[in-house]
């Protein structure tokens, strides 16, 4: 395909898939390690009540008091979760279970009881987000690149999910051995000085804000899939932590490039129509890799030991 | 870095002989009480450790052996009571403490290698952002080769028996190189060979000056491996010198019942 | 027009959903009750994601095959098939894998979206039929529905409910102690897919009155808030059946009685207003009785250690303890004991000495395992017991002070 129309049509939505996949599966691998996978999965449901009640409150569509309102609404869940579990003595996944479906139910209700029909926000929306409408329409080929008046007219996702992946990227670094040692071995960490409560809530705050940012271009359901299917799959791959993270990172970027050709163009093969959810087949691509290494993987077996295939 | 406080903490008592004797203690407790749910753990416990010694914590099961440790480390929080290590509070000495916990408590399934268990160690040493060194990866071998499992640095944890694992956790305290070693049921369920080399290297810390503290279920060993023992059941029972507090009297008070007449005469004699 | 709702008085189809809804609420309930029990409920969260494909599929075949896509029964039947294939990767995941149960969980949940909203995209391009109605398996809606989907969905609720009853005994030994069952000489493999073939069927009912995002919670919820009135296995699962047939009713009345009321986020939310109550309120396991009885704990030790210092002379450092100390009016603003202050002292010091006795006499041995510093001796020996203790112990001393 040329530049002329892989830049403006393609090259934009594909990035920003890129980077949600990538800051959504960098968390995912701790979360993944300390049993907490399915917080992605929690955070994906209860974003819809917050950017509706954003909406209420501030009365019009703009992207900051929505996503402000919907990472509102993931540390308010997350501190539920916690709370209930805590003060309940219920298990945590029954505690997400009661948290984030209330939320979402919430968020329901608010949706059909105010008067949304005017502006553009519905659950179908929330869920499976529109990549292939991020496109770039200014560009004319990759000459693009470097006319800062084509830039300037970059969407605005583009700059956000980027920023977001740097963000993602810098707390990993920064924290990286802490998060190491209090992942495998809490009650020493504490020992160590290591402050764990406040470690992991950092982490569960920054997979909420990727998620808040990956749900804003691309929809809920690359982010749940994206937390959990690249480490998952990785974890298939190796028996280091440091490779686990490289192969994650690897399978998400796979999963985001393959899953927007094969929507774009897997139809047009078929001889069908139009294009298929690019989300949903993002994540529909991250379940064949993780299918695949979970049957050929070297490492696929509890313990560390290298199955035999 | 560290600012040196010379206020003593003194002002709380007007007790000044033990409070002399709880600044040199490596680790002074008073009126700890530790409580899951309603019914006291640990209840009013006093243990005043001696420097330069091996101390075994012994009592039947859940009698709070475990809790006290962690209670000590901060890792629980108690109903009351005060910790000191070294004569000051905990957050000002925890470079100074190592903690082997019960090799049970982590998922050895963990993506991660036996080197790097052991530079975990050294993490106050390299702080957030330090980059590990040769001389790091050095002092993490050695450490290693102390506990005999040098030639498994590059395992993977999960690959190991149940004896490897403990001495892997047991080189990551040597590699925090600190005065005061509080270790958790090391000896449960391990080979012989990993208990000799475990207490081989406990007593060559001794030697070194360095204090160590064991909560230990085999009676059978108490007094070939330790200096002192400590005995518990909710509350302290005895404290001292195993010659002086390894009783007769002093286990029949810990155990009660469940130990029968004749092994404590055995176990006494011993 | 609430109290219309209420009585069943809005119309032949608002009444059988009500009905079908309540019918579904307190079975899902009971099931999901073993679900919790088992440390499994978010397994449901993947099942019910995972019926989309199916529903999609179903309709494809039906569309294609000439008939009306959007057959009730026809979609049920896709999605049970394809929540069965989601199910079944889960457990060849979590059993072949080094990858625990959480995660599979996760990983079968956005997969078999994921692919069911490829689906659905599909079948908007190819605009076969009246495909509108396939969002409302998403969160599931009543407004509208035809008799016959209102029929499917009572006669489905009675059904789950029929067969939840029937195999209530052998899934509450499993969910309550696995081995034991085993021992027992029940299939408890067998039982596991049993409970996981309710799970489904729950779903399936579900899907069109609540949908599929928020019939998680009507397994969840009412399990979880049946768990804080009662310590008692068969207690649990009649609490949870009653929660959540009761919510489930009150939601579909209320959804029936105002337009713009959505069917499942109301039962969902009836049901957490059920949990929130049970949370703070509930006798035994509710926030507000743990808190009053962390506080008295907290009291009571420190009552006791002052006390027990002050008979030994020691200084007392920790100053809640001495404040409650001077609130009980046992020692004063500078620390001295006051006479009351001195004998609960020496009745402290001496009920910690009989104590010691009971708990090295192999006779008292079920009394000495009720020891934890703070029970008083009286509640375990009688006065003769302690009478003879005191002989071996010698009279009463004078409290050093």
């Amino acid at each position: 395909m040329s530049g002329e129309e892989f830049v403006p049509l393609s090259l934009t939505p594909m990035l920003i898939g890129i980077f949600a996949a990538v800051a959504c599966a960098l968390p995912g691998n701790f979360l993944l390690l300390r049993r907490q996978a399915l917080i992605g999965d929690a955070i994906s449901h209860v974003v819809l009540p917050g950017i509706v009640f954003a909406f209420l409150m501030t009365g019009v569509i703009a992207t900051w008091p929505m996503m402000l309102g919907a990472a509102g609404a993931a540390i308010v869940a997350v501190v539920m979760i916690e709370a209930i579990r805590r003060l309940g003595r219920i298990e945590p996944g029954a505690a997400m279970g009661v948290v984030f479906t209330t939320m979402f139910a919430g968020g329901v209700l608010l949706l059909e009881q105010s008067d949304t029909s005017a502006v553009h926000l519905d659950v179908e929306h929330a869920l499976y987000g529109n990549l292939e409408s991020l496109i770039w329409l200014d560009a004319t080929g990759w000459s693009s690149l470097l006319d800062p008046e084509a830039l300037r007219y970059l969407p605005t996702e583009l700059p956000r999910m980027a920023l977001t992946l740097l963000g993602v990227c810098l707390f990993t670094a920064l924290f990286w051995r802490a998060l190491k040692i209090s992942t495998f071995d809490e009650g020493f960490a504490r020992t160590m000085g290591i402050r764990t409560n406040l470690l992991g809530l950092g982490l569960v705050i920054t997979a909420a804000v990727a998620a808040v940012a990956a749900f804003d271009a691309v929809g809920s359901i690359i982010v749940i899939a994206m937390f959990i299917c690249p480490p998952a799959a990785a974890r298939m791959m190796t028996n280091r932590l440091e490779a686990q993270i490289a192969w994650s990172v690897l399978f998400a970027v796979l999963s985001a490039v393959l899953g927007y050709v094969l929507a774009g163009f897997g139809p047009l093969w078929l001889g069908g129509g139009d294009a298929v959810s690019a989300a949903g087949m993002i994540a529909t691509v991250s379940g064949v890799i993780l299918a695949i290494t979970a049957r050929f993987g070297p490492c696929r077996g509890r313990s560390g030991v290298p199955a035999t295939v | 870095m560290e600012i040196v406080k010379t206020q003593a903490q003194g002002d709380l008592s007007t007790d000044k002989a033990p409070e002399a004797k709880l600044a040199q203690s490596p680790l002074a407790i008073r009126g700890l009480t530790v409580s899951y749910g309603e019914k006291p753990a640990v209840f009013s416990v006093d243990m005043t450790v001696e420097p330069g010694q091996m101390t075994a914590i012994i009592g039947p099961n859940g009698a709070g052996k475990s809790t006290l440790l962690k209670a000590a480390l901060g890792i629980v929080a108690p109903v009351s009571g005060r910790v000191t290590i070294f004569g000051r509070s905990l957050a000002e000495q925890r470079a100074r403490i190592a903690y082997v916990p019960q090799r049970a408590s982590v998922d050895w399934d963990f993506p991660t290698r036996v080197i790097d268990v052991v530079l975990m160690g050294l993490y106050r040493e390299l702080g957030l952002l330090g980059w590990i060194k040769g001389a790091h990866r050095a002092k993490a071998l050695d450490c290693l080769e102390r506990v005999g499992m040098g030639d498994f640095a590059t395992r993977q944890i999960g690959q190991l028996s149940g004896g490897q694992q403990q001495r892997v956790f047991l080189a990551r305290a040597l590699a925090q190189g600190a005065d005061l070693y509080l270790l958790d049921e090391p000896f449960a369920g391990v080979d012989a060979a990993t208990e000799k080399a475990i207490i081989s290297v406990l007593k060559s810390l001794r030697e070194a000056g360095k204090t160590v503290v064991v909560v230990h279920h085999d009676l059978a060993t108490v007094a070939e491996y330790f200096d002192n023992v400590f005995l518990i059941n909710t509350r302290r029972v005895a404290e001292g010198p195993v010659s002086e507090a390894f009783t007769e009297e002093t286990l029949q008070a810990a155990y009660g019942g469940r130990l029968a007449t004749s092994q404590i005469d055995k176990l006494a004699k011993a | 027009m609430l109290l219309d709702a209420l009585l069943l008085q809005l119309g032949y189809n608002a009444t059988l959903v009500a009905v079908g809804a309540a019918l579904l609420g307190t079975s899902a309930g009971i099931t999901g009750t073993f679900l919790f029990l088992r440390k499994r409920a978010l397994v449901s969260d993947a099942v019910s994601h995972a019926t989309l494909p199916g529903v999609c599929i179903a309709f494809l075949l039906m569309a294609f095959a000439g008939g009306d896509g959007r057959n009730l029964a026809g979609l049920l039947a896709g999605s049970a098939v394809s929540a069965g294939i989601g199910l079944w990767c889960m457990n060849w995941l979590t059993r072949n894998t080094r990858l625990a149960e959480d995660a599979a969980i996760g990983a079968v949940l956005s997969v078999f979206f994921g692919f069911g909203i490829v689906l659905l995209t599909v079948i908007q391009t190819l605009g076969v039929g009246r495909q509108a109605g396939l969002e409302g398996f998403l969160l599931g809606s009543t407004a509208g529905m035809l008799y016959s989907d209102a029929v499917v969905i009572a006669a489905g609720g009675a059904m789950t409910l029929a067969l939840v009853l029937l195999t209530r005994r052998p899934m509450t030994l499993v969910a309550f102690d696995p081995e034991y069952a085993a021992a027992r000489g029940l299939p408890v493999d067998r039982i596991d897919m049993l409970m996981m073939g309710l799970v489904m069927a729950v779903t399936v009912v579900g899907l069109k009155i609540v949908g599929l995002i928020l019939i998680v919670a009507l397994l969840i919820i009412p399990a979880v808030t049946a768990r804080f009135w009662t310590e008692r296995s068969e207690y649990v699962v009649l609490l949870a059946g009653l929660f959540g047939g009761v919510a489930a009713y009150l939601g579909a009345a209320l959804s029936a009685s105002a337009p713009n009321l959505p069917t499942g986020p109301l039962i969902v939310l009836v049901s957490f207003t059920l949990f929130l109550l049970s949370l703070v309120l509930a006798p035994n396991r509710g926030v507000l009785a743990a808190v009053l009885r962390h506080l008295r704990l907290q009291r009571r030790v420190h009552l006791r250690q002052g006390l027990l210092a002050l008979a030994q002379g020691q200084a007392i450092y920790e100053s809640l303890t001495l404040r409650l100390l001077q609130r009980a009016g046992l020692v004063r603003a500078d620390g001295v004991p006051t006479a009351s202050g001195k004998a609960r002292a020496a009745k402290a010091l001496r009920d910690e000495r009989r104590w010691e006795v009971v708990r090295r006499d192999m006779a008292h041995e079920a009394a000495a395992a009720l020891y934890d510093g703070l029970r008083d001796i009286e509640t375990v020996l009688t006065q003769d017991q302690i009478q003879e203790i005191d002989r071996q112990i010698g009279g009463p001393r004078e409290v050093l002070s």
